[in-house]
């Protein structure tokens, strides 16, 4: 594969012609937008971006979100979501373009030619109707298929890609699969119509680590096995690395670099690529654990409702000033419901959480408003997190004024000094959180939670809904506000690699149990019990092979499997 | 802040004529050029003349003058009824949400209670018995019509109640109050809005039909719905003095609702209405 970097706009350069399978040449993309008050106007979502994909070939096109990574995949079968019209320039599959095609055209591209996997598979099958009459529609839509082929190709996909019971889960509705397995079933559908070219939008985006790794292996292994073409979209360099011949850099909706997955990955050429793949570097040094902690959760059991299965069974954790205690495990394993019976949202069933050398009230009701403020929190999800009716300034000085009673001019001064503190500046006292970008709310949401001068912070995955560099700037400021503030925290995550630069201990939790516990250098270092083993091999790494070192080495399966 | 060159045009209709309804209703016993009550033609249903704009009505009473004293007494009923059954039902709703349990329980099932009755029914027998002055005709209107307002802002409220922001209220340890009135209130005003526009133009043909049945406003005194109850005999004889006050309450829910549609558009945009 040619390394050499081509100018943006222009076809790469000695590329074969006979086997190309898709060219998009000059693609503008555009949207209208309505602000309210204003005249609509146009904006430019995608600017002059030209690509070629080879038969057989993966492309992965990677970007931060509003990159224009989707757009440009969806452009390939001449879609644009929510009024994105395709304005300019040609894409040409197998030799003709689309866009020319019209209306009938797509028809008969769309599951053909071109198949797409969403990122949330959940929300994309119809719940109504089992999985067999979802997958083989579109090849029966057709025509390419009888029913009873388009079955059987459906079984030995999913074969393939290892879905347990292949002969029988296509009978199942989509809630009676795990949300790994409905992936799958996905990629079972997109290439159930043997089509030449699939789509893949963020297909392990929303699954937990442990699951991802084996939908990338079935998804790799799948398009190994059927030799189609794919346009892989990702936020995650380690992923695409995995499964793509070649990467395209997107910011903004302009290329930034295109070329060989080692090229990119080791010597990436430009500034921004460069930043992408070195991001996760923070080096943060473990704190030696205190003498005493402040905060100890002895044998805590809690239960949602009067349910008999346990979501925490008999945990015990010890907080201690100023330090960080991670706690990870994947989705399902208890970590935000302990957080839940810290904070009195969710009362413990049995055991007890001392705060100072004092016992807490286990129900949030019956705590005073002192202890109130010394345990906050900060969500993943920021949008929700605040009121969109409130501005900044009332989102931060709130606190101020419910604990310590500040007002007017004294409030204003502090919250300005907060401001500064998230390195925004006062000038955003009057926005609505509608107004700021997702790390611009998540910096309010930490600025909320320490106007209270709290001792422990209790962060909920509070990075894993953004972009991995702003994720990166959250996190610096974190340990900073850590350091002069002296404040401890309970960070929740399933990202081991955020554990990595921020912890100074660690509490691997595994269906409601904690399996592994203790500093971070011991917690991280061999020899591993069974379940942080795979949790540890499965985070993916920015090294071309990996996945297939991944799965020889690993001991245990995944449970999503 | 406001500036009227922003305010789209068919808000702009709205505000002119919800206005000049209201300003009608105010100045009633100036703008009137006869009484309410006063007979002025021997003749029932005269034609629309320089005398009387809109003619006179079954009695030989100056129409003009009835619909602005008509105005006065509809908009005063269906206004007040309507914010007491919104501060009533939206109160009581978003209590219930934040709340829940057996206050939650005991209110619903309450008010599932007065809704399996027919408000008409109902409203009559409690009319009949009571003594009929407005006070109690308003009291009647608006109880009734806040169940419809209890189960809307119910379900918004228990929908808001469950987002972080208003968990991370209660982890702060904000009392209900907060809660309801900052929390809550704020983010379900738009669906509340478009209800009030709507729940107001039925508030006055709600009155209109308690008058017609001879238990709402009083006679002399009549509000647009028994004006149409008065005149409608006419329209037999070809005479369409009927339709004037049945024109005005449609004028008047038209344009209510332009000016809610338009609070509506503000009160939806997160970033304050200033684009």
């Amino acid at each position: 594969m040619a390394d050499k970097q081509p100018k943006p706009g222009q076809p790469k350069p000695g590329q074969p012609k006979s086997g190309v399978l898709l060219d998009i040449r000059n693609l503008r993309i555009e949207a209208t937008v309505y602000p309210p008050g204003e005249a609509p106007k146009n904006i430019v979502l995608v600017h002059d971006v030209s690509l070629t994909l080879e038969k057989g070939k993966v492309l992965g096109l990677i970007g931060e979100s509003g990159a224009g990574k989707s757009t440009i995949g969806l452009s390939s079968m001449g879609y644009g979501r929510g009024g994105v019209r395709i304005t300019g320039g040609e894409v040409i599959l197998n030799g003709r373009d689309i866009l020319k095609g019209g209306n009938e055209g797509f028809r008969k591209l769309r599951g053909r030619e071109v198949c797409y996997v969403a990122q949330s598979a959940a929300a994309a099958f119809n719940p109504a109707h089992r999985l067999m009459d979802q997958v083989v529609e579109a090849a029966l839509l057709h025509g390419t298929a009888t029913r009873a082929e388009a079955e059987k190709r459906a079984v030995a996909l999913f074969k393939k890609l290892s879905l347990p019971n292949p002969e029988s889960i296509g009978e199942r509705f989509p809630h009676q699969v795990s949300g790994g397995q409905l992936q799958r079933v996905m990629t079972a559908m997109a290439l159930c119509s043997e089509p030449d070219l699939i789509v893949f939008d963020e297909p392990t985006t929303a699954l937990d680590v442990t699951t991802q790794i084996d939908v990338l292996a079935a998804i790799k292994d799948a398009i190994r096995d059927t030799h189609v073409a794919a346009l892989y979209i990702t936020h995650d360099l380690a992923v695409v690395a995995q499964v793509s011949d070649e990467i395209m850099v997107l910011r903004h909706g302009r290329l930034v670099e295109w070329g060989g997955t080692r090229q990119i990955i080791k010597e990436p050429r430009q500034e921004y690529t460069n930043a992408l793949v070195s991001v996760h570097e923070i080096e943060h040094q473990e704190q030696k654990p205190g003498t005493s902690p402040f905060l100890s959760v002895k044998n805590i059991t809690a239960a949602y409702g009067r349910s008999h299965i346990k979501v925490l069974k008999n945990v015990s954790i010890d907080i201690f000033p100023g330090q960080t205690l991670a706690v990870v495990g994947e989705s399902g394993s208890g970590k935000s419901t302990l957080a839940r019976a810290i904070t009195g949202l969710l009362p413990p069933e049995q055991g007890t959480v001392t705060f100072d050398g004092r016992p807490l009230a286990n129900r949030l009701a019956d705590r005073p408003k002192e202890d109130l403020r010394q345990l906050q929190m900060i969500y993943q999800m920021a949008d929700v997190a605040m009121n969109p009716r409130q501005t900044v300034g009332t989102i931060i000085g709130r606190p101020l004024e419910f604990y310590f009673g500040l007002r007017g001019r004294q409030r204003d001064a502090r919250v300005a000094e907060l401001l500064d503190k998230i390195e925004m500046g006062k000038g955003y006292v009057d926005r609505y959180p509608a107004e700021l970008s997702g790390g611009q709310k998540q910096r309010v949401c930490i600025a909320r939670s320490l106007a209270a001068k709290p001792k422990l912070i209790i962060c909920d995955e509070v990075t894993s809904a953004l972009d991995p560099l702003v994720a990166h700037g959250i996190l610096e400021l974190l340990l900073g506000l850590q350091k002069e503030e002296n404040v401890a925290y309970l960070f929740i995550t399933h990202d081991l690699a955020t554990v990595k630069s921020i912890a100074d201990s660690i509490a691997v939790m595994y269906r409601g149990e904690v399996v592994r516990y203790g500093a971070k250098s011991t917690v991280l270092t061999p020899p591993f019990d069974a379940y942080t083993d795979l949790l540890l091999s499965s985070v993916p790494e920015m090294e071309i092979g990996w996945l297939e070192k991944a799965i020889k080495g690993r001991r245990m399966a995944s449970a999503g499997n | 802040m406001l500036v009227i060159k922003r305010i789209p045009i068919p808000a702009l209709v709205g505000i002119v004529l919800t206005a000049l309804f209201v300003l009608a209703a105010i100045f009633a016993p100036w703008i009137a050029p006869h009484g309410n009550a006063e007979i002025v033609s021997d003749v029932p249903w005269e034609p629309m003349s320089a005398a009387h704009w809109l003619g006179t009505d079954n009695l030989g009473r100056d129409l003009l003058s009835r619909m602005i004293y008509g105005a006065r007494i509809t908009l005063f009923i269906a206004v007040l009824a309507t914010a007491l059954s919104f501060s009533l039902g939206a109160i009581l709703g978003f209590s219930a949400a934040v709340f829940g349990g057996w206050f939650d329980t005991l209110l619903s099932r309450l008010v599932d209670l007065l809704m399996s009755i027919p408000t008409l029914i109902m409203a009559l027998v409690v009319l009949s018995v009571l003594p009929s002055n407005l006070v109690t005709l308003i009291l009647v209107m608006g109880v009734l019509d806040s169940t419809r307002v209890y189960r809307l802002s119910r379900a918004v409220a228990v929908d808001i109640n469950v987002m972080d922001y208003v968990e991370a209220a209660k982890l702060r340890g904000e009392g209900s109050g907060w809660i309801i009135f900052r929390e809550i209130l704020p983010n379900a005003l738009s669906p509340l809005v478009s209800e009030l526009g709507l729940r107001f133009i039925y508030a006055v043909l709600f009155l209109s039909t308690l008058s017609f049945l001879g238990l709402g406003v009083q006679p002399p005194s009549a509000d647009w719905g028994g004006m149409v109850k008065e005149n409608k005999d006419g329209i037999v004889f070809g005479i369409g003095a009927a339709l004037i006050p049945a024109a005005a309450i449609a004028a008047l829910a038209i344009s209510v609702n332009l000016v809610a549609d338009w609070v509506l558009n503000r009160t939806t945009s997160l970033k304050g209405g200033r684009g």
